[in-house]
């Protein structure tokens, strides 16, 4: 490696300005910070040490945008922290809060009917596809195909109209109660989706042809970041990323929840367990997802309305309150709920998210507060892939790698 | 692509927890089982923690999912559960079980790390050392993980730190 004077000081480039080097650590190593004001996703930084360009160490320092969703939690009630839990992934809210509401389900003994199941996994899907859609606008910026940001951020937007129609909220809709949903479909609902699945099943057609059978896409994916199964299993990689490696595991299928034992779903799995895999693996949940939402949209058009909350609940609304569910379809919180018990025990609840298996461990020692909330999300599971893929690959394949994990901070540090 | 087979979760869960106590009782270690909703929790004692996950290791447990601590003040006791489940052994895929251990809520209360036994076991024992000051003996790297040094020492999921909220009623008199 020639030696390069000016790694020491600092120099001025040709405007005058003062540029702060890389500093020098060891012989022939390098120390690079990348972040925590990333030119993609968001706040979390990671120190690559290297060997000329090839990464010989690197260490995530996450926590940047850490929100102490666990020590909240504890205090907040039984209700409140639904909405809170979502800010971990606004675009992934009902995924993401689904693992809380079975929890307290679990130890409240109370079970939604089964149409608030078909409605609550229609919006997980609903979910699942935007949070990989926001995944591929990032992944696009990380490998310098802005095209591929303005088309999937646009087309997410499909999506969260989807959810808005259903829940009147665009991103944080606080749709899952424990026991049941928010509120029924609207009658309009059925067409819009079809014409959503629609529209996302020939958009996916282009995407192929600029993005994913992109020879310069191709070159960058293609046997980059490889987890093997093994090492997969020993890091606890999860969600689609542990699914790219080989590994036949997804919540819907090994603990079914809500209505997926009833739909006819696959669950993709690749072997490769590179960068492109990994992608590939989100293209084909898309389908997956398009397919739930259209069977999960007949049943809702073809059953008959009924109350969506659980039959010993709904059995104390109050008569204004039935009076709404009636004829709006929407589940007004009762003001007891504000204080509700729920009884004592320990309950384990997860979910699919998005970005993989998130799951809430929920501790109630009978009182108004739960006593002990434990959220390990997806990323935070995924976080550990940093120190482990990365060495031995060159810095150009850094944002390539970050970005098919499809790691998202503020899920990350809860 | 996997299709999706109609699995009874409770039966897969009876099923690990069996293996869970054959691999324990086979290497002689004395437990006691807590069952939880849609997981059991295994407590042994400090000095069986590495042997026992060693056990269930070999036993096909693979990866920890969540290591959970609950603080007790009055008890005066952390209880510290590594849950378990397995992505390679087909069998008992998915299925939670927790090993667990009772940790004293002493000055600096320490457990042997089981991070030599399950990898993905590091960070979440490093955000425990920070949140709770529980520290893992033979940790190779013990450093916070989400927090600064500063809020780390107070240690924030501990009961005794209660969360001040601000009121924002204060100073503002009641009628007029």
């Amino acid at each position: 490696m020639v030696e390069d004077v000016r790694i020491y000081g600092g120099w001025k480039d040709e405007l005058g300005l003062k540029v702060v080097p890389s500093k020098k650590i060891g012989k022939d190593l390098y120390e690079v910070f990348i972040g925590p004001q990333h030119p993609g996703s968001g706040h979390m930084r990671i120190t690559v040490r290297l060997d000329g360009d090839i990464i010989v160490e690197a260490d995530p320092d996450i926590g940047y945008v850490h929100r102490t969703m666990e020590k909240l939690g504890e205090i907040r009630g039984w209700i409140k922290p639904i909405p809170l839990f979502e800010r971990m992934a606004i675009h992934d809210a009902c995924n993401i809060t689904m693992p809380y509401v079975l929890a307290v389900e679990k130890l409240m003994g109370v079970e939604p009917p089964l149409r608030a199941k078909y409605l609550r996994s229609l919006l997980c899907e609903i979910n699942r596809i935007g949070a990989h859609l926001y995944g591929f606008a990032i992944f696009g910026v990380f490998l310098g195909h802005s095209t591929m940001y303005m088309w999937a951020m646009g087309d997410r937007e499909v999506f969260i109209e989807l959810a808005e129609a259903l829940t009147g909220a665009r991103l944080t809709h606080s749709y899952p109660l424990p026991g049941g949903a928010r509120r029924d479909i609207p009658a309009d609902f059925p067409d819009m989706a079809r014409r959503a699945v629609n529209y996302m099943r020939k958009r996916l057609k282009e995407y192929e042809k600029i993005f994913l059978n992109n020879p310069v896409i191709r070159s960058r994916l293609e046997g980059v970041g490889v987890i093997s199964k093994g090492l997969a299993a020993e890091l606890g990689i999860v969600g689609p990323n542990a699914r790219a490696s080989g590994i036949g595991y997804d919540v819907r299928i090994v603990e079914p929840y809500d209505a997926y034992p009833e739909l006819d779903f696959e669950v993709p799995v690749f072997r490769e367990g590179d960068a492109l895999a990994r992608t590939m693996v989100r293209v084909e949940e898309i389908k997956q997802s398009l397919r739930i939402i259209e069977q999960a949209v007949e049943w809702l058009e073809k059953n008959p309305r009924e109350p969506i909350v659980d039959k010993y609940l709904y059995g104390k609304y109050p008569p204004l309150h039935k009076k709404i569910m009636e004829s709006e379809g929407r589940a007004k919180l009762l003001p007891i709920s504000a204080a509700m018990k729920v009884p004592k025990g320990r309950a384990i609840g997860r979910a699919e998210t998005g970005r993989g298996e998130t799951i809430y461990y929920v501790e109630s020692d009978g009182g108004v507060n739960p006593y002990r909330v434990r959220i390990v999300t997806a990323s935070a599971r995924n976080a550990i892939a940093f120190k482990y893929v990365l060495p031995g690959h060159k810095i150009m394949d850094l944002p390539a790698i970050y970005g098919s994990l499809d790691y998202f901070p503020p899920e990350s540090d809860r | 692509m996997l299709q999706a087979p109609s699995r009874d979760y409770s039966s897969v869960l009876g099923l690990a927890l069996e293996k869970a106590k054959n691999a324990l009782s086979s290497k002689g270690i004395v437990f006691s089982v807590e069952e939880g909703k849609g997981f059991y929790d295994i407590i042994v004692e400090r000095e069986y923690l590495v042997a026992g996950a060693t056990a269930l290791k070999e036993a096909g447990f693979d990866h920890v999912v969540s290591l959970t601590v609950t603080d007790y003040p009055k008890e005066k006791k952390f209880r510290l559960v590594y849950h378990l489940t397995s992505y390679l052994d087909y069998e008992i895929a998915g299925a939670i079980i927790g090993l667990g251990v009772e940790v004293p809520r002493s000055d600096r209360p320490s457990v042997p790390s089981l991070t030599q036994v399950w990898r993905s076991a590091e960070f979440q024992e490093r955000e425990v050392y920070e949140f709770f000051g529980i520290e893992f003996e033979g940790h190779p790297d013990l450093r916070p993980l989400l927090l600064t040094p500063p809020v780390a020492e107070l240690r924030p999921l501990r009961k005794d730190f209660v969360v001040r909220e601000e009121n924002i009623y204060e100073g503002v008199p009641k009628s007029g």
